[in-house]
């Protein structure tokens, strides 16, 4: 019995932990009524935050090992990123299937006339895309080109970091409104893909081996 | 498209007449305003705060006289409009407004009346509480494409302005709100203009539905809700609206309005509710009214539009939004 649960690395349990928490309390405050006011938009721009947490989390485990030396992070990006694919499906129901009761022609509207809507949507398809063939029958499969497809990945988080600015009532040219958090994210993004150009990274490693030598 | 019209607006007959809706507020008076409280207690037995007092009275309050707008659509409850507040000087969370404000200092108060009048002055709240008070159930329309309906109480701005005499030079009418770090912990921040200003056209800031609300539900304005004083401007965009109010000044060109100098090209002077010239990044031709599942379509001047399409008779909508 003990054996078993050793099986799961402490990363893991607070991944998973983590994974469902934000949704069974949502679920809990939908039944007791303890949503604000205004209960769909407060649960839509919940599980769209929540995506977003993943992403960034995902994202950020090439350059923790990078920085840290610990590998452990590379094996949890598939969950994590299939995290951000589970909240960003469910951000996508929650306001095409409750906030606009499934009104096609209404989305179809939305989605050709408002960019923020468009850049939301590409980067839910780019999740999807990556979801479906996150499993190791299509990493042998598609070889070299599945690298590059998931390499898109970082393009969808810049498109959410903007989609996330732009919910927002601020001006994203002039950095000014409600624009500290789209702000914050969009730096650690930054930050975490800058990590990634080779030059950066070798320096990076570099400094943390003569560090770890010392 | 046009189901969902129809439910919006009644037929002809069922929308209660205006001068019935404007009466209502002396039907609240006479009743001592005892049916609102009692509909309070419906809406806030979870909160202890202003309600306390007519909590006890009944334990059927749902079934008490209701307040609706002149369409027939109900007010919201007095605990949706005190716990949803967009209110940036004290938090962006809607919900933490109301905590937050639980010490904001109302009172004493003064609100400085200057600039283009030939009598300018300093008004104490109390002054401003000897203006006739009027009940008025006004549709709120947020930008964010949510609205309630919130039965305010207070005096129309054109009592005071009569008061001050305006001169002939005088165009705008512009507002600012008290800026106090230690009371608004979101003046703090840099990334907005602070103190939140406002601005109406005089024949705007005249209109009769322009109000300064210094109550809802019959009782003193909470302070989340811009206590003691606030703007309230039923056909525009709720931020429009502005809170705790400290000057208003009387000029001759338009005055710099804080949502309009952060994103002018999204948030116009006028920001009069319209579905159909639309917002470049969120679309304001549906709102959601708060309480119910489904969303509606949003009415061109928020449903004013007799009274005050009028004002904007030579004006190209599209260009001045």
């Amino acid at each position: 019995m003990s054996s078993r649960v050793l099986k799961f690395t402490p990363a893991q349990i607070v991944i998973h932990v983590c994974g469902w928490f934000p949704l069974f309390i949502t679920l809990y405050q939908v039944l007791t009524g303890n949503l604000t006011a205004n209960p769909i938009q407060a649960v839509e721009q919940r599980l769209g935050r929540v995506a977003l947490y993943f992403l960034i989390a995902s994202l950020a485990c090439t350059p923790i090992v990078t920085l840290t030396g610990w590998r452990e992070p590379i094996k949890r990006r598939r969950a994590l990123g299939l995290y951000a694919f589970m909240y960003t499906s469910l951000h996508f129901m929650v306001f095409a299937g409750v906030d606009y009761g499934l009104d096609l022609p209404q989305l179809a509207k939305l989605t050709s006339e408002k960019p923020f809507i468009l850049l939301g949507l590409t980067a839910g398809l780019i999740f999807f895309a990556l979801a479906i063939t996150s499993f190791k029958w299509w990493m042998r499969q598609m070889g070299k080109g599945w690298q590059n497809l998931h390499r898109t990945i970082y393009l969808a988080g810049i498109i959410v970091v903007i989609h996330f600015a732009m919910a927002r009532k601020a001006n994203i040219a002039t950095l000014s409104g409600d624009i500290i958090q789209p702000l914050l994210i969009g730096i650690l993004l930054a930050i975490l893909l800058l990590l990634r150009i080779p030059v950066i990274r070798r320096l990076a490693s570099g400094l943390r081996q003569k560090l770890n030598s010392l | 498209m046009e189901n969902k019209l129809n439910s919006i607006k009644p037929a002809s007959s069922e929308i209660t007449p205006e001068s019935i809706y404007f009466s209502r507020r002396d039907f609240l008076k006479t009743m001592g305003f005892v049916s609102a409280g009692v509909l309070l207690a419906a809406c806030g037995p979870r909160k202890s705060t202003p309600v306390s007092t007519a909590s006890d009275k009944s334990e059927s309050a749902s079934t008490e006289v209701p307040i609706f707008d002149e369409f027939g659509d109900p007010a919201n409850s007095f605990q949706e409009i005190t716990n949803y507040n967009n209110y940036y000087e004290f938090s962006t969370n809607k919900q933490a407004v109301a905590r937050l404000s639980s010490e904001f200092k109302a009172r004493p108060w003064t609100i400085e009346v200057r600039g283009l009048v030939n009598k300018p002055g300093i008004f104490e709240i109390s002054d401003l509480l000897k203006f006739e008070q009027k009940e008025r159930i006004y549709r709120m329309r947020c930008v964010e494409a949510w609205s309630m309906v919130i039965p305010w109480k207070g005096f129309e701005l054109g009592d005071l302005l009569d008061k001050v005499e305006p001169q002939t030079s005088a165009k705008y009418v512009a507002f600012t709100t008290l800026l106090d770090e230690d009371q608004f912990p979101g003046q703090g921040s840099n990334f907005y203009p602070w103190p939140y200003s406002e601005g109406l056209r005089l024949d705007e800031a005249m209109h009769r539905l322009t109000i300064l609300a210094t109550g809802l539900y019959g009782k003193d304005l909470p302070n989340q809700n811009g206590a003691p004083l606030r703007l309230v401007v039923p056909w525009k965009y709720g931020f429009k609206s502005i809170k705790a109010i400290t000057r208003i000044s009387l000029v001759e060109n338009k005055p710099p309005t804080m949502w309009n100098t952060i994103a002018p090209r999204e948030y116009g002077f006028y920001s009069n509710v319209n579905p159909i010239v639309d917002h470049p990044r969120w679309s304001q031709t549906s709102e959601r009214r708060i309480g119910e599942y489904g969303r509606r379509e949003t009415m061109m001047f928020n449903g004013y539009e007799t009274e005050v399409a009028s004002l904007y008779s030579s004006m190209d909508l599209s260009l001045n939004y």
